[in-house]
Order: structure tokens, then sequence, then C-alpha cells
């Protein structure tokens, strides 16, 4: 579905606060038709990005595009539907009147039937006021608004947070059934990795204002392995002389991979390496493919670890006189 | 009226996809799925299972691969054969396992060393690049 076409493309994007860069360097592009994970810690960027991307404020350096057009651009906004972290809704206004505004506010597109399906699935009162709905009612009734739009993308900024597991699950279907039947894109942020297994098949991940790693979820956890084994006998000698400043000292074997993050305990090792070359069990290691938690959690804690972006995430080098659309 | 409903465990280690080709190829073989039937539509286990649809269409085109369904583009995925039940209690296999585990039994290996030792067979006769 959509297949070429292309979402988001930042290059070269930063968003600077009088507290300091909220995004830096950040360079990617999303393509159409994926449920994207945008993971990261706290303070990682990830809300400045989604509300750059739906057109709120202006990027201090780089450029952003939303399906071809600048953001703060009617032609983008009216493609793009944004659930912001605290689910703003007038609290004293009714279910019906809010669904009356989204259609006042998108005349261009709105459907009203799939606004008011989305509400009904759910039996929110329709004459109750939002101010008094539950979490999970507030967070359909903020989904419903956002799909009545039609929108070819989605961006939810941590829509699961502060809801229940079963409203969490409920809400998740309604998001993917969105997706299988428009082929809506979707980019959803969250710092609780379980959300993810299984949602996502797209991942960005951010840490301090920067990109760790982009690409099919698949496919990076395909291009890394984790090791685990024993150290060579001389080498676990020499850890221990040397002390840990020196860092664990692994078997050669793992030399032509790029290590991502290693832990020595006792004389066992285990590291997750991003494959070089073909990586077989050796005598005194296993290898196994790691899950997606313990990848992002070992991108996450080793930020001298390079970035990873799979070709359709990365984007070809461009002169810095392209950039300058929003240049500081 | 749905035919195969999915359970997706999250945190098995087990893919998502694989699941679901697990879960079609076990109903194929206990003769709950019979050629003809009609698999739910990604819509549909994405309404009752909260995961990708990516992921059931990639299932089920892995299922298409082996011949087991047929996507018929505008009308859905269809059941195109079943699978033999090799676990039937007459099978020839079974009773030569069974065999096998008593005497497994009689030489004083445990239930974990008769599946340790399964699967370390297995792993050489159906995987060898993993041994």
């Amino acid at each position: 579905m959509n297949a070429g076409l292309v979402a988001i493309e930042a290059s070269g994007l930063g968003m600077r606060y009088r507290r300091g860069w909220a995004l830096q360097e950040c360079s990617f592009r999303l393509p159409a038709g994926r449920v994207c994970g945008l993971v990261g810690p706290n303070g990682a960027g990830k809300s400045t990005l989604l509300s750059l991307a739906a057109g709120f404020g202006e990027a201090s350096a780089g450029r952003l595009r939303v399906f071809g057009a600048d953001p703060r651009t009617r032609q983008a906004r009216e493609q793009v539907g944004y659930l912001a972290q605290n689910k703003p809704l007038y609290p004293r206004m009714t279910v019906t009147d809010t669904l009356r505004m989204g259609r006042e506010l998108n005349r261009a597109n709105w459907d009203q039937r799939r606004a008011e399906g989305i509400v009904r699935a759910g039996d929110v009162p329709l004459h109750a006021r939002a101010g008094s709905l539950s979490g999970g009612q507030r967070t359909r009734l903020a989904l419903a608004l956002c799909f009545g739009k039609r929108p070819r993308m989605l961006m939810l900024d941590e829509p699961m947070a502060d809801l229940d597991p079963l409203v969490r699950h409920e809400m998740t279907a309604l998001l993917m059934a969105e997706a299988a039947e428009y082929g809506t894109t979707v980019l959803t942020s969250t710092h609780t990795l379980p959300e993810l297994e299984g949602v996502c098949d797209y991942l960005l991940v951010l840490a301090d204002g920067r990109v760790r790693m982009a690409g099919e979820a698949d496919e990076l956890a395909a291009a890394h392995s984790l090791v685990v084994g024993a150290l060579p006998a001389a080498d676990s000698g020499q850890q221990r002389k040397d002390g840990a400043a020196t860092g664990p000292v692994l078997p050669s074997a793992l030399d032509p991979h790029t290590v991502v993050e290693a832990q020595v305990t006792g004389r066992q090792f285990s590291a997750l390496v991003r494959r070089g070359a073909p990586l077989p069990e050796g005598p005194a290691w296993s290898v196994s493919e790691p899950s997606m938690e313990q990848l992002l959690l070992s991108y996450l804690r080793s930020p001298e670890a390079p970035a990873l972006l799979m070709p359709s995430a990365d984007l070809p080098e461009m002169p810095a006189a392209q950039l300058k659309d929003h240049a500081a | 009226m749905d035919v195969i409903k999915y359970h997706i465990e999250r945190r098995s280690g087990v893919s998502t996809y694989m699941q679901i080709v697990q879960q079609t190829k076990q109903a194929l073989r206990v003769g709950t799925l019979v050629p003809g039937d009609r698999l739910p539509t990604a819509k549909e286990v994405v309404e009752a299972t909260a995961i990708n649809p990516h992921t059931v269409l990639k299932a089920y085109r892995e299922l298409e691969n082996e011949g087991l369904v047929e996507l018929q583009p505008g009308r859905g995925t269809f059941v195109r054969r079943g699978l033999g039940n090799p676990g039937a209690s007459d099978s020839p296999l079974r009773g030569e396992l069974a065999e096998w585990m008593r005497r497994a039994a009689e030489s004083g290996l445990e239930a974990e060393d008769v599946t340790a030792l399964f699967d370390a067979c297995r792993t050489e006769i159906f995987s060898p690049d993993r041994a």
C-alpha cells in the first residue's frame, strides 16, 4: 500500500528551545503506509518531532516535509491527524458537540459516520460532557476526532499512557483496524517498549534529540545478534587484571561486527552486535536474534554506538545549501 | 462466522506472524479448518488481537507459499488443503516414537532428558545449519 510514497522526510532537522536543542541534526524518512513506533526516553525529542510534523511551531534548523509539503501549510495539515499527549478536548462540550466541532473544522473531508462509529462502538454516551468521560472514553473521542478527518497519517503522542490494559488493547485494536482498512500511516510515540511488540512494523528511535535507529522493525532485529558465551580464558584473566576501565575483552571472532553493547559477568559475556558478516555459533558461545525490547534497550544504553538507518529510512546526504529552508 | 480465532502471546518469544502461521497449521492438523474455509480478514484479526495488519498478511502469504491457503483478491483468503494428522493414535510413526520413549524410560532417562534428546535430533535433521 502507498508503495514508494514518503509520509515524513526530515533532513538536518533541529529544534531549539531556551533550555537547549530538543532535536538536532535529525535526518530520516518514514515511508507511507507504515505503523511506526516513535521510541525514546523522556526528553528525547519525541513530542517536539510530532508537534513540528503536525504543523505547530517552526523548526530552528533543517527541513521537514509531510507528504512532500511544509507541515505548516494547509495542504499538509489536512492530511494529518494529531493527538497531543494531553488529548485536548473541551471539557464542557458534549460528545455530540465535539464531533460537530470536528465536522466544522474539517469540512473538506469529514467522515461523520466513521467518527460516530468509533464513539458508539465504545458505548460513549453522546450527551455526556467530555470532561465527565473516563480516560478510555476520552481517548476514544479524541481518536474519533482524528479519524473523522480521514487523515493519511495519524500521529499520536503517548496515546495509551493513562489507560488500563483492557482499554489499551481495545484502542490499539481500533487503531490497527483503521490502518488495515484505509492504509493509514501511523506514527505513535511511547516509552513503554512492550506496547510496541506486534503492533509496529517500523521504528524510529530518538535519544537526546538525535535519531538512533530507523527502519523496518523485523529487519532491524534481524540485523543484530545476541551473543552469549564464555570469555576466552586468557582474556578473562587480563580482564580481571586491567579492571573495568578497559572494557570487556571479547573473543576476537566478534571483531568483524559492531558491538553495540557488551556486558561481562564473571567468565561469561553477552554482547549485542550488529553483524558485519555471517556470525555462526561458536564452540563457546551461542547466537540468537534479540527481541525488539533487548535491541532498543541496548541502543538507548549505548549512546556511543553508531546510529543505524535502514535504506528505506535513510536519505542521501544533501548539500548544506538545500537545508537552509529553516536556517537558524 | 469465524472459523478460527488467533491467540497472540506477545511475550512468548515466538514472533507474532509465526504464531499465526503455527495456529493456522495446528487448526489444519486437527481439522478445525478444512479446505474451502475462509480465514478472517486482516481487519477482523487485528480488531480482536490488536496486532499490526501487515503481520497478518505476512503470515497469510507464508501460508500461501506453502500451498495451504489461497489469497483471492477482493474475496479473501481460503484454505486450499488440510494437513495430515501424524499424531493420530494408529499412525506407525507415533507407535515407533512411543516405543522409543518406553525404551528411554527403561534406560533411566527423565522426561527432560528425553525432550533435550528429541530437540537435539530434530535440529540435526530439520535445521542442520543451526546445529
